[in-house]
Formats: structure tokens, C-alpha cells, sequence
């Protein structure tokens, strides 16, 4: 019965969408930088996932190339990101989010 | 089979995500993500997508993961954090909040978009019997050569910036008398 059935667009689009809300979640409830790093990564990976969804669904090889780009970027957020908290956690150990309000007005 | 494949990695996927977010310990969510990113990868081959489904297995569980893992043993913050205490009584509650209506908006979002006609062009641009790399190449390097081309600068930035942001400040040079 389950290897007649074939997985449509739908479903795609609302397992990222799921994924993305355990990535919002995580990067509230969190306090540890880096966890908050891994949970921002969870949604872009969602994002991914609906971008490549949908350009199978319109036929549209695009889609993919934004992917391509997010990967790109992504790499590019991970390395200022870490080299901002290695910056953080070297003046202040083991700080957490909460820890951070220097700039609290 | 594609349903299964989908069953299977959606598991796998969710489970990771939780994992993420439920665990104390940040080399345990290191690892989760790695089973996430995973699972999504074999999600793209499961869509045609197999270049994307091998850089995401190489730049995200190969060198970002593990660039993660480098800062965690390097600061040594793999001290567990209890999920328990939560300083700012509000947190939780508008979190929840916040993912219940992220969840609602998104799916709303795609059910009312699902339910309407493709209005306009679609480009209808990839060919099943060529290779999914051709056509990604085709379109990285034809259309969006531009883009690719910012990349690179905005690489050799990210590389500059975070060399300047991790530096030990800079201390007067001790010669060697002051030993």
C-alpha cells in the first residue's frame, strides 16, 4: 500500500515546514550560542528542502541554483558566526545568550 | 518506493531536529544535526537533486559540523546545560507561541497556494534523461555567473573577517629579557 503511494509536493513542503518550526523554536529556547548556530542551520536546511520541492514541482532547475547559493552563504554565515562567539566566549567563558547584553539599552 | 524513501528520511530528519533542540550536551546536537543533514540529503536525491544531495553531505556533515566540533573542543564548552532552569520566565511560553504560529502561517501558506492555478510562465527548464549536474552547471555558470562570481568575494570577506574577529588582541612584543 505505502509503495503505491507516491509522495507528492505536499509533502515535501510540510516536512520543511515542520523543521522550520524546531529550528524557530530552538534558537528561542536555547541559550547556548552554538546550539542556537545549529538550530538557525535547521532552517535553512528547511528552506532548502522547499526550494528543491518546489523546482521538481515546477520544473525548474532555479530552484536548485538558489540552493546551491544558500550553501554558499551558509558556509560563509558559519565562519564569521563561530569566529563572533569563539571572540565572545574568550572574553566572557562560558557565557550564554542571556550573558550577552552588553548592548542592552 | 519514493513514499517509503520519504517516510523514512522524514523520520530520520525529525528526529535529528529534536535531537537539536532537546539535547544537554552541544557534541550530542552536533551529532543530531549531522543525522538531519543527512536525512535531507537523502530527501534531495530522493528529488533528482543528486549535486546538491552530495555538497550538502560534504560542505554541511563534512565541514561545517565538523568546524562546530573544532570550536566546541577548542572553548571547551561541552559542559551539559540543563534544559531545566529557564532564567526568563516569559521564554518558554512565547516560544511556544511563536512556533505554534510559525507552523500555522507556513502550512496556511502552502495550502492556500496549493489550491490555486500556476498563473504566468513556467520555465519547465529540466530535461530528465541529462544529468542533474549539466543542468546545474548550465545554470550556475550561464545565467547567474554574476551571483557565483559574488560569492567568491563574499568568501574571501567571511575568511578576512573572521581571522580579524577570532585574533588574540594584540600585546606588546616581549623581547626577550622580560622572560
Amino acid at each position: 500500500m505505502l509503495a503505491a503511494m507516491q509522495p507528492t509536493t505536499a509533502w515535501y513542503l510540510v516536512l520543511a515546514s515542520v523543521l522550520f518550526t524546531i529550528g524557530a523554536v530552538g534558537v528561542l529556547v536555547r541559550r547556548n550560542p552554538l546550539v542556537m548556530f545549529m538550530c538557525v542551520e535547521l532552517m535553512l536546511n528547511a528552506v532548502n528542502l522547499t526550494f528543491v520541492a518546489l523546482a521538481r514541482h515546477l520544473k525548474d532547475i532555479n530552484g536548485q541554483t538558489v540552493v546551491f547559493f544558500v550553501l554558499v552563504v551558509a558556509a560563509a554565515e558559519v565562519t564569521v558566526g563561530l569566529g563572533i562567539i569563539v571572540a565572545i566566549l574568550r572574553r566572557q567563558p562560558g557565557a550564554n545568550a542571556d550573558d550577552m547584553t552588553l548592548m542592552k539599552g | 518506493m519514493e513514499a517509503t524513501v520519504f517516510i523514512i528520511s522524514a523520520v530520520i530528519v525529525l528526529t535529528g531536529a529534536g535531537g537539536v533542540v532537546l539535547r544537554n550536551n552541544p557534541v550530542h546536537c552536533a551529532l543530531s544535526l549531522v543525522q538531519t543533514l543527512f536525512g535531507v540529503a537523502v530527501l534531495f536525491i530522493a528529488q533528482d537533486a543528486q549535486f546538491l544531495a552530495a555538497v550538502q553531505v560534504i560542505v554541511y556533515a563534512g565541514a561545517i559540523v565538523v568546524l562546530f566540533l573544532f570550536v566546541i573542543m577548542l572553548l571547551g564548552v561541552d559542559r551539559a546545560e540543563s534544559l531545566t532552569i529557564e532564567p526568563l520566565r516569559t521564554q518558554r511560553p512565547i516560544a511556544a507561541i511563536v512556533g505554534v504560529g510559525t507552523l500555522g502561517l507556513t502550512l496556511a501558506a502552502f495550502f492556500v497556494a496549493g489550491n490555486r492555478k500556476i498563473t504566468g510562465k513556467v520555465a519547465d527548464n529540466i530535461n530528465a534523461d541529462e544529468p542533474n549536474v549539466n543542468q546545474l552547471a548550465r545554470s550556475i555558470f550561464g545565467n547567474n555567473v554574476l551571483a557565483f562570481e559574488v560569492t567568491s568575494v563574499l568568501l574571501v570577506i567571511a575568511v578576512i573577517g573572521t581571522v580579524l574577529l577570532a585574533r588574540r588582541p594584540a600585546r606588546k612584543l616581549e623581547t626577550e629579557g622580560d622572560r
